[in-house]
């Protein structure tokens, strides 16, 4: 097993973890100085407490085959990769209509999304008791207890269901594009 | 005419749990079914899973009808079903047709019904690289049904046999111009795709049954008797029109297709390459290089233009904008727009000009030297093709029994008018036909036609096969009509030869207008010889008007126009119980098969085994 090297992905959350633990965690932070310095790892001792367990990531195929889908339909990689500054409101604009409706068709194709809230932005709404706090968001003067009432600032937006293309064998994820020669 | 064991055959339909209509179309394939084991069966469209990038699968209501051959560096084009094939059929393909062209087949279905090729001969593609294993017009068609088969065997069947897409009773539209020939080998292509229960269906035929399905009952309060719909089908390669009568038989309302027009190589993506033009032409002004990766995304962008300005009245320019090709998007793209000026100017006016009745397709003499290509339409106005179709067939209903009689006027009087075709989704469009089709009947003193509206006009064909399906088996009204043509054998009068000028030649017709399938024409009073172990060729004649022509009706001149030459026919008699080289007296006798194809057989007066009679090759390649 430590043979294998990690993917680059599981690489990226291993660092952003390790960051926050080596600041808030000294004997976490003694012990990476130790691999970092003398090159070994620390001898294995009993927990002297419980830590709580990160769960590992999702599997980032799915992700990166979406991701995939919008640089084929929608160029969006190209688009987010280019720096902008440089450029008039009107090179962005058109590039900005190539990406908009590729990636508006490719999302259309892959996914159902309709808002969480039927009404229209800026009418008054009331929240009953009991709401999911992934669906509504409060924000304001935030206290008391519900029923609150308030304006609707977003809709909130709900994906039905998605649908991704199934990968055929050969198929590696990690190329979001391949390179184009012409001949 | 004498009704063949009808009852056996069609009773052995009944058991297949599913009707399953395939629209086998030039520019896309959609697959309909139906559950006949239901009650109160809808029809229901099948995505089809298909490749749509180099490593991706994905189910599409619509399977493009393009196949890329695949260069062996690329790997597998994985499905599936099917880790190691070597070509992709489908969005994949269509893609890989801009950047890899030469590798790619399109408009297979347009060189099938190509009488001037042989349509068996391994040709497709045109111009391929030398590694590329070029196939036929027949195997590209056989390669579509045999993915939708494919598809279809891992969404339904899991493994069950009887689940199967060769187990269900399987109908396949085609175009209702399509002659005798390229209907046999549309049926060739379904046989070698495993599909062994096959009916054929004209696709302005579907298109009229999956409007009735989607009307439902009510579909009676619009379609009374005496009236003449009009079907206006214009695909993204091909054209075509038809006519269906509505008929008082005894208090029952019955529906007879009358008409069919010429087959027209002429729709949306010819649309789309005119308005690329112009932007090209526009984007040249501003001293802009255009590539032909360039071009073709331009046509895509021209489509989707098109469709918002057809569709919406109220936006007046439509922006086109095509991509830098590398990584760097922003900067290097092109941008133009389409105004509805442009569009009005070249759809509509370009395509369908309000021109009076009397209008023609102009012909473009063909060169005498062409490039081997497809025939496509010279003339690129569809209302001239509609006001030529609508004046040839002025006879359509003359001799329908229980038809109120036309009363005058050069044309036939559509009394409502059904659209289909992706091209025809444009309201402008739309909008257009109708006008040119009133102003016709009102110079003839008839009333303006009504529209059929309802229904997806892109999964019609297919929807309506499936409901045709259904029809078939006493669940809906069907439409009677049989053959659209009537079929001549050309044969040489004996006259001294004359050079330079081509022996007068006598058309005799084997099969009558409107042959029900499962019929035989009886046999016709002429003796024809034919030389033992050799290979004999007649000429082969159509005609969509002779309708009165009886089987044996012998026809010394017609009029301009009346008689198309098809491809030639041909005959071998096998030299069993004959000498070789021995000229042996036989009639041609022609029927249709319950599939739908023609079938001619040469009998002979006096034959040696019993029931000896022998089958007549259509689809012979045509004299250079």
């Amino acid at each position: 097993m430590a043979e294998t090297p990690l993917p680059f992905f599981a690489r990226l959350v291993l660092a952003w973890t390790c960051f926050f633990r080596v600041l808030f965690d000294g004997v976490f932070a003694r012990d990476v100085s130790n691999v970092q310095t003398r090159g070994r790892l620390p001898e294995v001792r009993p927990p002297t407490q419980s830590m709580p367990a990160i769960p590992p990531p999702p599997p980032a195929d799915t992700a990166l085959i979406l991701l995939g889908i919008f640089q084929r339909e929608g160029r969006l990689v190209d688009f987010l990769e280019q720096d902008v500054t440089s450029f008039s409101d009107a090179d962005v604009g058109a590039a900005a209509r190539v990406v908009h409706e590729g990636c508006r068709k490719a999302l259309r194709a892959h996914a159902r999304i309709t808002p969480v809230r039927s009404e229209e932005e800026g009418t008054r709404v009331t929240i009953a008791a009991g709401f999911a706090p992934a669906e509504v968001k409060l924000s304001g003067n935030v206290g008391g207890s519900p029923p609150f009432t308030g304006i609707l600032r977003h809709r909130g937006w709900r994906a039905l269901d998605l649908s991704l293309p199934i990968p055929v064998t050969g198929h590696d994820a990690e190329v979001i594009a391949p390179a184009e020669i012409e001949l | 005419m004498s009704k063949r064991d009808k009852a056996t055959k069609s009773e052995a339909h009944d058991d297949a749990r599913y009707v399953v209509g395939i629209d086998l179309g030039t520019t896309h394939c959609a697959l309909a079914f139906a559950d006949a084991s239901v009650e109160k069966a809808r029809t229901e469209v099948m995505p089809t899973a298909q490749l749509v990038s180099q490593a991706a699968v994905e189910e599409r209501e619509l399977l493009p009808s393009f196949l890329y051959f695949a260069h062996a560096s690329e790997g597998a084009m994985a499905l599936p079903w099917d880790a190691k094939r070597a070509y992709a059929v489908g969005e994949y393909a269509r893609t890989r047709g801009v950047e890899a062209p030469a590798r790619v087949i399109s408009s297979a279905k347009s060189w099938l019904s190509h009488g001037g090729i042989d349509r068996r001969a391994a040709l497709l593609p045109l111009g391929a690289p030398e590694d590329v294993e070029k196939i036929s017009p027949v195997e590209a068609s056989w390669r579509y049904l045999e993915h939708l088969g494919e598809a279809w065997d891992a969404r339904v069947a899991r493994g069950e046999e009887s689940g199967k897409l060769g187990a269900q009773d399987v109908i396949i539209t085609v175009p209702a111009s399509f002659d005798a020939g390229a209907r046999e080998l549309t049926v060739e292509a379904a046989m070698a795709a495993g599909l062994e229960r096959v009916t054929l269906l004209e696709e302005p035929q579907a298109a009229l049954y999956a409007w009735i399905e989607a009307m439902g009952d009510g579909w009676r309060r619009h379609v009374k008797p005496g009236d003449v719909i009009l079907v206006v089908d214009v695909g993204g390669g091909t054209t075509d029109f038809s006519a269906i009568a509505a008929v008082d038989r005894g208090g029952q309302l019955e529906l007879a297709r009358v008409a069919v027009g010429d087959h027209i190589l002429l729709g949306g993506d010819n649309m789309d390459l005119a308005l690329a033009h112009v932007v090209k032409g526009k984007l040249e002004a501003d001293g802009k290089e255009i590539d032909r990766w360039q071009m073709a995304a331009l046509m895509h962008a021209c489509r989707s233009a098109k469709e918002r300005l057809l569709s919406d009245t109220k936006v007046a320019t439509a922006p086109i904008a095509i991509a830098a090709r590398g990584a760097k998007l922003i900067g290097g793209g092109l941008r133009s727009e389409l105004t509805r000026d442009e569009i009005e100017a070249i759809l509509v006016e370009g395509y369908f000009p309000q021109v009076d009745a009397g209008a023609r397709p102009v012909a473009r003499p063909r060169a005498a030297l062409t490039q081997i290509g497809l025939p496509y339409a010279s003339d690129p106005a569809v209302t001239k093709h509609l006001a030529a179709f609508l004046a040839r067939q002025a006879d359509a209903t003359r001799k329908l029994e229980g038809f109120p009689a036309q009363t005058g006027g050069a044309l036939l009087h559509p009394t409502a008018l059904l659209f289909n075709g992706g091209v025809m989704k444009g309201v402008a469009l739309r909008a257009r036909v109708v006008s040119a089709i009133d102003s016709w009947l009102a110079a003839d003193g008839a009333p303006p036609v009504r529209v059929l509206e309802g229904g997806d006009l892109d999964l019609a064909v297919a929807r309506g096969a499936a409901a045709y399906g259904l029809a078939r088996r006493g669940r809906g009204i069907r439409i009677r009509g049989g053959t659209a043509r009537a079929y001549y054998v050309g044969i040489e009068s004996p006259a001294p030869a004359v050079p330079g000028v081509e022996p007068p030649i006598t058309a005799m017709c084997l099969a009558p207008f409107g042959m029900e399938e499962g019929t035989s024409a009886s046999l016709p009073p002429h003796e024809l010889g034919v030389v033992v172990g050799e290979k004999v060729r007649f000429r082969f004649f159509g005609s969509s008007v002779r309708r009165a022509d009886g089987a044996g009706a012998a026809l010394e001149r017609w009029g301009k126009d009346e008689l198309q030459e098809l491809a030639p026919i041909e005959v071998t008699l096998p030299a069993e119980g004959r000498r070789d080289g021995d000229v042996v007296p036989v009639r041609l006798q022609a029927s249709v098969t319950e599939v739908g194809t023609l079938l001619l057989e040469a009998i002979p007066i006096a034959p040696v085994a019993p029931d000896e009679r022998w089958k007549i090759e259509l689809n012979v390649r045509a004299p250079e």
